[in-house]
């Protein structure tokens, strides 16, 4: 890794090119033809003038300075870090696929529609559901259309008091977030000691005025909701509807669906589930599926089929609109249904087995020297309070930047918000026995700084190019944009 | 075996040993037995590399390619050029395999280009304060919208008829769950009726949003718009720009707009069937601390070497949760690298230059269109690469008669605007060569 130290501005000379365009082969008229002068922007814009190869040994070094999945281990929890297949790049970028404008009349586009539709049936497979909507960018904005699927369905009902959300105390935080954008009030459902949600504290907050439930399942704990079947009974008493928020679905594909268990609405993150690229935080996609008594309420358009043709099916009775521009995040939809057709039934039943197996391993190695607040059972991740018995001198921060400089990625640090000193780790099913080990080794051997040298820990990281770089300042200060 | 997962048979067992149970089955005792599924999803079984390429082939060959056809066809998505180091660069692992960069030690890269990418789209719009993006173009307008709302604390929102009919629908179904009023405002000779926008101010607008060049590529006049807008207390005005089109035409943030959004796919995204695009949103420091999504500062470490983090965190979901400003997580990430490295690629002299070839070749396709006597243009304003015309011929027969000829036509504007019903909106972009616009003009004139 170079000792790199540049922003693009810095390079910037003038005169330099980095591009160049057929000359103009038609008439070279003067704008000043065809806007008014006050229109027009005299003052050239102050943007880089730089060559080709610089940019591109810019951005090399760029990435030099950044860790991916193909770097090396990278167990965040609740966000499904597998590997993501290279062949999925490829089709994603095959001409017909990536060279198609979304506003080409049907008879152009049947293969990518047929494609759209296809993995909509995959999808609702998967997920126990009867209808499947690509159109959703993220898992966030998922929740967002689904939500509002669900305020359809009682606004049609004429249910207008159903104002609130249920969430537990340790949901994702776009769960209340999203709650909320789509104008609910939230209240929170306590955990049991054994981390599932309080089936009578539910009993009791549900009422004429909730609107629904959300909820992962198995939830950011990494425990499976057991009760689950009753929590859908309480909610569905209640004349609530089910949300299932699929952020943990790796843990049970082929194993247990959403649809079976209750849940009215469900969203996939594709790019946690499905392998596709975080892209370093984006763009992902967050397909949504509904129950049948919830098909007239979504978004427009989805893919249909009459005979042999496929087309844009705008025709939903009681749609909530549309929630975002065109058809869905098409490009990551490909590398999804390349992956679903890659792995088949059996490869995507056999990769949830697996990331629940690694899990355990994992547990059964550090829990005689990580605190493990819930000993029990854990799906595809599990959740530890800090070290044993360590009296709050090495917090969770200072393990987590150690594991930096032995050249990890940390696990998600202080979520779930329930747990003290929270490290939550998902490795998934794509690491070996002889990862998870370095990895186990890496953090028994911290455990061991930890009661030898805290020096070590405190000061750490020792190895990367920027150390523990200071966040208060930067949101004091706000500094946003470069200035020469 | 399948190649992504790497267990043997042994080290299964040994796993199962050290968990201390028999079988993998063991680790799904705790899904009730009336949850578990215990069937087989009806899905195909595992295929290899080369059966899912062929059968994936066999689909993308279904499709009419812009690159096996000429396309003059817009309304939101363009076929801009688009330089090969582009793809070269984001399909570098280290970039594209990342997460969000949560931990700024080894997340450098993404989060100087973020930074970078936040500067270049203070530069292009004219105002200070850009977020790291939104989903795309319609629902940036909706996410603006919100906040604008949420600042000057009404709940009215005045949208022009000329704004893309998408970015309208976004908004109402967003707007409708928070009981956020939506006004449309009525054009008149395909811009913004400034009259009816005055007649609709009052005390309880929120903001205003237009679109310029709007959705029939013409100009709008921001200038007076904001001037108008501001007069009335507390209001904001939103505009929805196309990045392309700031090469030569004045900045929205000089001409007084206060929020400038945009889809950002014409800065070297593919076309994609739609998405993955990108959304930018630029705005003044006033609603720094109320923006949606993400936003990366500049700082220093431990040993004061000049660092970057995510920062302002205080806004987001994953911190404020129902506080949040918005319920965003992830957003583009990959595709504001695409957008940074399209506009330091073209750089000061390329952005005009495209913009320059656009416009220029725009006007030639209209006029060439124009001499045949069959078409003529529905609206006699200046427009930037994108413009309608009307003729006698039904819309349908024209773009079918275009497509036999391997063109793609334009958007039918009937689709959105029934009194347009006879009228197709062309797109002409720096891409196009004479060659092409000419032929398109015989084509048209033969039908």
């Amino acid at each position: 890794m170079r000792k790199y130290n540049k922003l693009i501005f810095e390079l910037s000379k003038p005169g330099r090119k980095a591009y160049k365009l057929p000359p103009l082969d038609v008439e070279d008229k003067d704008i000043s033809e065809f806007f008014p002068e006050d229109f027009i922007n005299e003052n050239p814009l102050t943007l880089p003038e730089v060559n080709e190869v610089e940019v591109i040994r810019h951005y090399t070094n760029l990435s030099d300075k950044n860790f991916g999945l193909d770097t090396g281990f990278y167990p965040l929890g609740s966000c499904t870090m597998k590997y993501n297949p290279k062949i999925n790049e490829n089709t994603a970028r095959l001409d017909g696929f990536a060279n198609i404008h979304p506003r080409q009349r049907e008879g152009c586009t049947q293969g990518a529609l047929q494609l759209m539709y296809e993995l909509q049936n995959s999808l609702a497979e998967v997920a126990g559901m009867d209808q499947m909507t690509l159109q959703p960018a993220a898992g966030a904005h998922g929740e967002l259309a689904g939500i509002m699927v669900i305020k359809a369905y009682h606004e049609k009902n004429g249910d207008t008091k159903r104002d609130t959300i249920i969430v537990p105390d340790s949901a994702h935080g776009t769960n209340p977030a999203t709650a909320t954008m789509a104008g609910y009030k939230i209240v929170e459902v306590k955990s049991t000691e054994n981390g599932r949600v309080d089936v009578e504290a539910l009993r009791n907050l549900v009422g004429e005025n909730t609107a629904g439930l959300m909820l992962t399942n198995p939830n950011t704990l990494g425990l499976f909701e057991s009760d689950i079947k009753e929590i859908a009974k309480i909610v569905h008493d209640a004349g609530g509807q089910l949300y299932y928020d699929g952020a943990n679905a790796n843990a049970i594909l082929g194993q247990a669906r959403p649809g079976d268990m209750g849940f009215d609405v469900v969203h996939f993150n594709i790019h946690k589930t499905f392998s596709t690229p975080h892209g370093g935080g984006g763009p992902g996609s967050g397909p949504v599926g509904v129950k049948a008594h919830l098909t007239e309420f979504l978004p427009v358009p989805i893919v249909g089929k009459e005979g042999d043709r496929y087309f844009l099916d705008y025709n939903i009775e009681n749609t909530i609109g549309k929630v975002k521009d065109f058809y869905g995040h098409f490009g990551i939809l490909v590398r999804a249904y390349t992956y679903i057709l890659t792995m088949g039934r059996d490869g995507l039943k056999k990769a949830s087995e697996m990331a629940v197996l690694n899990a355990n391993y994992m547990l059964s190695k550090l829990k005689d020297d990580y605190y493990l607040p819930i000993d029990a059972l854990y799906k595809h991740e599990f959740v530890l309070s800090g070290l044993k018995g360590n009296s709050l001198e090495v917090t969770t921060l200072d393990i987590a930047k150690r594991l930096l400089d032995f050249g990890f990625h940390p696990p998600t640090v202080y979520f779930p918000l329930i747990i003290n000193q929270a490290m939550m780790i998902e490795p998934t099913e794509t690491e070996s026995l002889e990862t998870l080990d370095e990895f186990i080794d890496a953090l028994l051997k911290i455990a061991k700084e930890a009661k030898e040298d805290v020096s070590i820990l405190k000061t750490a990281p020792h190895d990367t190019l920027v150390r523990r770089p200071d966040e208060t300042k930067a949101a004091r200060s706000p500094v946003v944009t470069y200035k020469a | 075996m399948f190649p992504y997962i790497p267990h043997t048979p042994e080290d299964e067992k040994i796993m199962l040993d050290s968990i201390g149970v028999n079988s993998v089955d063991d680790l799904f005792a705790d899904i009730p037995k009336d949850v578990a599924f215990n069937k087989e999803l009806d899905l195909p079984l595992a295929k290899s590399e080369l059966e899912v390429t062929n059968y994936l082939n066999k689909l993308a060959n279904k499709n009419c390619s812009t690159t096996e056809n000429v396309c003059f066809l817009g309304a939101g998505a363009y076929d801009h050029y688009i330089p090969a180091i582009i793809d070269h660069i984001i399909s570098r692992s280290e970039f594209y395999t990342s997460y969000t960069p949560y931990q700024p030690e080894i997340s450098q890269g993404t989060l100087q280009y973020i930074f970078e990418y936040q500067t270049l789209i203070s530069e292009l719009t004219g105002l200070p304060i850009a977020n790291a993006s939104l989903y795309d173009g319609g629902t940036a307008v909706a996410e603006a919208a919100l906040m604008a709302c949420d600042v000057a604390r009404k709940k009215k929102i005045l949208i022009s008829e000329t704004v893309s009919p998408q970015s309208r629908q976004v908004l109402k179904t967003y707007a409708h769950m928070q009981d956020i009023e939506v006004v449309e405002v009525a054009m008149k000779d395909g811009i913004t009726d400034m009259e009816d926008l005055e007649g609709k101010m009052d005390d309880d607008v929120a903001t205003v949003i237009v679109q310029s060049p709007n959705f029939f590529g013409v100009v709008e006049d921001l200038k007076s718009s904001a001037d108008l807008v501001h007069k009335s207390k507390k209001a904001s005005i939103i505009a929805s720009v196309d990045p392309i089109s700031l090469g030569i035409l004045k900045r929205p943030g000089d001409l007084g707009v206060d929020i400038v959004v945009g889809e950002g796919q014409s800065l070297g995204m593919s076309l994609s069937f739609g998405g993955p695009y990108l959304g930018f949103l630029a705005t003044t420091e006033k609603y720094l601390r109320k923006l949606p999504g993400r936003i990366v500062g500049e700082t220093t470490d431990l040993d004061g070497k000049r660092s970057f983090v995510l920062t302002l965190t205080a806004r987001e979901q994953h911190i404020r949760r129902d506080k949040a400003t918005s319920n965003i997580c992830s957003n583009q990430g990959l595709n504001t690298l695409v957008a940074t490295v399209y506009m330091v690629t073209l750089g000061k002299e390329g952005l005009r230059e495209v913009a320059m070839q656009s416009t220029k070749k725009a006007h030639y396709a209209l006029e060439k269109l124009e001499q045949s006597g069959k078409y003529k243009r529905v609206f006699d304003k200046p427009f930037f690469k994108e413009f309608a015309v009307s003729s006698n011929i039904d819309a349908d027969k024209i773009i079918k008669d275009l497509r036999s000829e391997n063109i793609i036509a334009g958007h039918h504007l009937g689709i959105d605007y029934p009194e347009f019903k006879d009228s197709i909106l062309y797109a002409v972009t720096e891409k196009r060569t004479k060659d092409e616009i000419d032929k398109l003009s015989s084509v048209l004139e033969g039908i």
